[in-house]
């Protein structure tokens, strides 16, 4: 094989691995929008918190140590030195989870039959709030999140590819993160998980009739509260993993709340409504940015196309089918 | 008893169909003409002008901009941050190219190309709605963001990316550049706000405005009773980059003075800022786009006295404070009043009509 061909390949394996990365937070916003109707901006910010949260935990440092020592002029830090990682993931679960039942509580309940921009705004406002109450409980400097994924370039994919490339020319083998390789393996693993879920439990139908139409739901005896709790909690679960999975391989900074705006060309991609359109919008937007980069970037001569490039193939997307890929045809009635 | 219509009839179509139909109404707004024009610039000091005056009107530019695209024709827009970067680079353009333009001049051309690359981004429109809209207008801001930091010609090939203006003066007295007076940015500013307010308060009570309200309310009724679509959608896509573009000139070159783009017009410290200003404010609403402009920059200087001040926090957890509050407060805003604060004051208005009296 050439090696133009071979690093063809190469790039469309990155670029579907860092699809995946992007259709996990895309995931929690689709399912959101399904149950409730909310377009969740604050998803992002959501990872963000998450991975926030786990780091303290597993440091075990002191919840808003910052704020308490500035204005008691005491010198709290860690209260434990270090827990396990399943621990601090249990211990965040739970947290997403009354995170999830406080903003049921006090925002979305009053929220109720309000216009969909002002649902949209509020999830704004909201990812303002825990930005802050983040950096205020655990503050805002970059932290190192390291729960035992491995990560770093794959020594065997690169040792295996090496002898692809035709005699006698210059060619080092694949790279390929071994932590993206993990995140394909939980994503598969949780969208499964997510299927069976939703086909075979009581609670999962419950999710679907919700999602199908709020009212014939509600008159079933389908609580739309306890609905939106869960779908809430659920969301921040996933989060969560795209906040360990991110975390892991830039740090924990408020850069991370920025992958939701990754995310967004993925649901228009994909269609709002749709898992499986947030899986394939996510490859298409990895494979076609990373290529995009490197094809046309290159040609260009000027970098960083990616930020805008997905927003594009997006857009030139929805021309041809405006509710994206998998989304509900838009039907319109005088 | 305050603020009663008793004995002002109307006899003509023109008392009628005035801005201020109520003489208490023409009276307070001259007052507030006559304070703004020839009080306040005796008395402001830079610090005013820098943190409160300046900022204010522009926004306010911003948010009539945005509110003619998003309260009014009901098109959601996240590209602020975009237009107002076409702005200020156009003016930065025309003032390096032509020296010997008027200021006034230069902002006025900027609104026009500006508007130019609105219809552009505008086109999606009319086939895409909603959401999918939103997200899309998102495209326009990254793409310019990014178009204006990665090609030297905008910035004209400088080193760091900047870019910086040069003096230019209105009847000898400097309004841009480091040496401008505070009164002279401010009458400028003002001058420019109190005209094109009006213009966009004309537009909005004649036909175009009411196209704008009928594809807003419901887009295919509108155009069964002969609203075009396209042309009511792309004017106010035009319209609407005008004002913002009218806006981001005057951030750049009467406000900030040198600026890089990423920094300055990111979609964090400007879209979303400009569409909370709308929101707070009242969408499909003048007053509203005042109102939140003012409410959006007095916040945080309230907030940060009052933290960094009083209660003796460092700075940085000031900061973080400052994004909880701001967060919190448009989530009780939304919860309280969706509609803004100029539906507060038509309460207030009602109230005082009645009083002392209860209903």
């Amino acid at each position: 094989m050439s090696v133009e061909l071979l690093n063809f390949i190469e790039t469309v394996l990155n670029g579907l691995m860092s699809g995946i990365m992007y259709s996990l937070v895309a995931l929690g916003f689709v399912l959101i929008f399904k149950a409730s109707g909310v377009f969740n901006f604050a998803q992002g910010v959501f990872a963000l918190f998450a991975a926030l949260t786990l780091v303290g935990f597993q440091t075990g440092q002191v919840p808003f140590s910052h704020l308490i020592n500035e204005l008691f002029g005491t010198k709290f830090h860690h209260w434990y030195p270090e827990i396990h990682s399943f621990l601090a993931i249990f211990l965040t679960i739970l947290t997403m989870i009354v995170l999830a039942w406080i903003i049921e509580r006090l925002v979305l309940k009053h929220l109720v039959n309000q216009e969909p921009i002002i649902l949209f705004m509020a999830t704004i406002g909201l990812a303002f709030v825990l930005e802050g109450v983040g950096d205020l409980m655990w503050g805002s400097d970059v932290k190192v999140l390291d729960v035992g994924i491995p990560s770093g370039g794959s020594v065997w994919l690169e040792n295996a590819t090496i002898g692809l490339a035709s005699e006698g020319s210059e060619y080092y083998g694949m790279y390929i993160d071994v932590l993206n390789v993990w995140a394909t393996v939980i994503a598969v693993f949780l969208v499964t998980a997510l299927a069976i879920f939703s086909q075979y439990t009581k609670t999962g139908r419950a999710l679907r009739a919700v999602a199908d139409d709020h009212q014939a739901a509600l008159s079933v005896g389908i609580s739309l509260r306890t609905i939106w709790v869960f779908v809430w909690a659920m969301s921040g679960f996933i989060a969560m993993v795209a906040g360990i999975m991110w975390g892991t391989e830039s740090g924990v900074q408020f850069s991370l709340s920025l992958i939701a705006l990754k995310a967004l060309p993925v649901l228009i991609l994909g269609g709002f409504t749709s898992i499986p359109g947030a899986i394939i919008g996510g490859l298409l937007i990895g494979v076609g940015e990373k290529l995009a980069e490197i094809y046309i970037g290159g040609l260009l001569d000027i970098g960083a196309i990616e930020n805008w490039f997905a927003y594009f193939m997006a857009l030139v997307f929805l021309l041809f089918r405006p509710q994206g890929l998998f989304g509900d045809k838009i039907i319109e009635r005088v | 008893m305050i603020y009663k219509e008793t004995g002002q009839y109307k006899s003509t179509y023109q008392s009628d169909h005035a801005i201020f139909p109520l003489m208490q109404d023409k009276v307070a707004f001259a007052i507030l003409m006559i304070i703004a024009f020839f009080v306040v610039p005796f008395v402001v000091d830079s610090y005013w002008e820098k943190a409160i005056l300046v900022p204010f009107l522009i926004y306010s530019m911003a948010a009539i901009g945005l509110n003619i695209l998003t309260g009014y024709c009901g098109q959601v827009s996240l590209g602020t941050g975009g237009f107002m970067a076409v702005g200020a680079f156009s003016t930065y353009k025309l003032m390096t190219s032509f020296p010997d333009l008027n200021i006034m001049l230069i902002v006025i051309i900027s609104g026009f190309l500006t508007a130019l690359v609105g219809i552009l981004f505008g086109l999606p429109s009319l086939r895409i709605k909603g959401f999918y809209l939103a997200v899309a207008t998102l495209a326009s801001q990254f793409f310019l963001v990014w178009l204006f930091n990665k090609v030297p010609w905008f910035y004209n090939y400088s080193d760091t990316g900047q870019i910086t203006v040069s003096e230019r003066t209105m009847f000898g007295i400097p309004v841009t550049g480091a040496e401008a007076p505070s009164y002279a940015t401010y009458l400028f500013c003002l001058t420019l706000v109190v005209v094109f307010g009006f213009a966009a308060k004309n537009m909005i009570r004649s036909k175009i405005g009411r196209s704008w309200m009928a594809i807003r309310d419901m887009d295919i009724a509108a155009e069964i009773i002969g609203v075009p679509p396209l042309k009511t959608k792309l004017s106010a896509f035009a319209i609407s980059s005008f004002y913002i573009g009218i806006a981001g000139s005057l951030y750049f070159a009467v406000y900030l003075g040198a600026l890089e783009v990423t920094e300055s017009f990111d979609i964090m410290a400007i879209s979303f800022p400009v569409l909370f200003m709308i929101i707070i404010g009242g969408l499909g609403s003048m007053l509203g786009s005042f109102l939140g402009a003012a409410f959006i920059v007095l916040l945080p200087i309230l907030l940060k006295n009052f933290m960094v001040d009083l209660v003796g926090l460092s700075a940085v957890t000031a900061k973080h404070f400052e994004i909880t509050i701001w967060g919190l407060l448009m989530v009780i805003f939304l919860i309280v009043e969706p509609h803004g604060l100029a539906r507060l004051w038509s309460i207030a208005k009602e109230k005082l009509r009645r009083w002392p009296f209860p209903y």
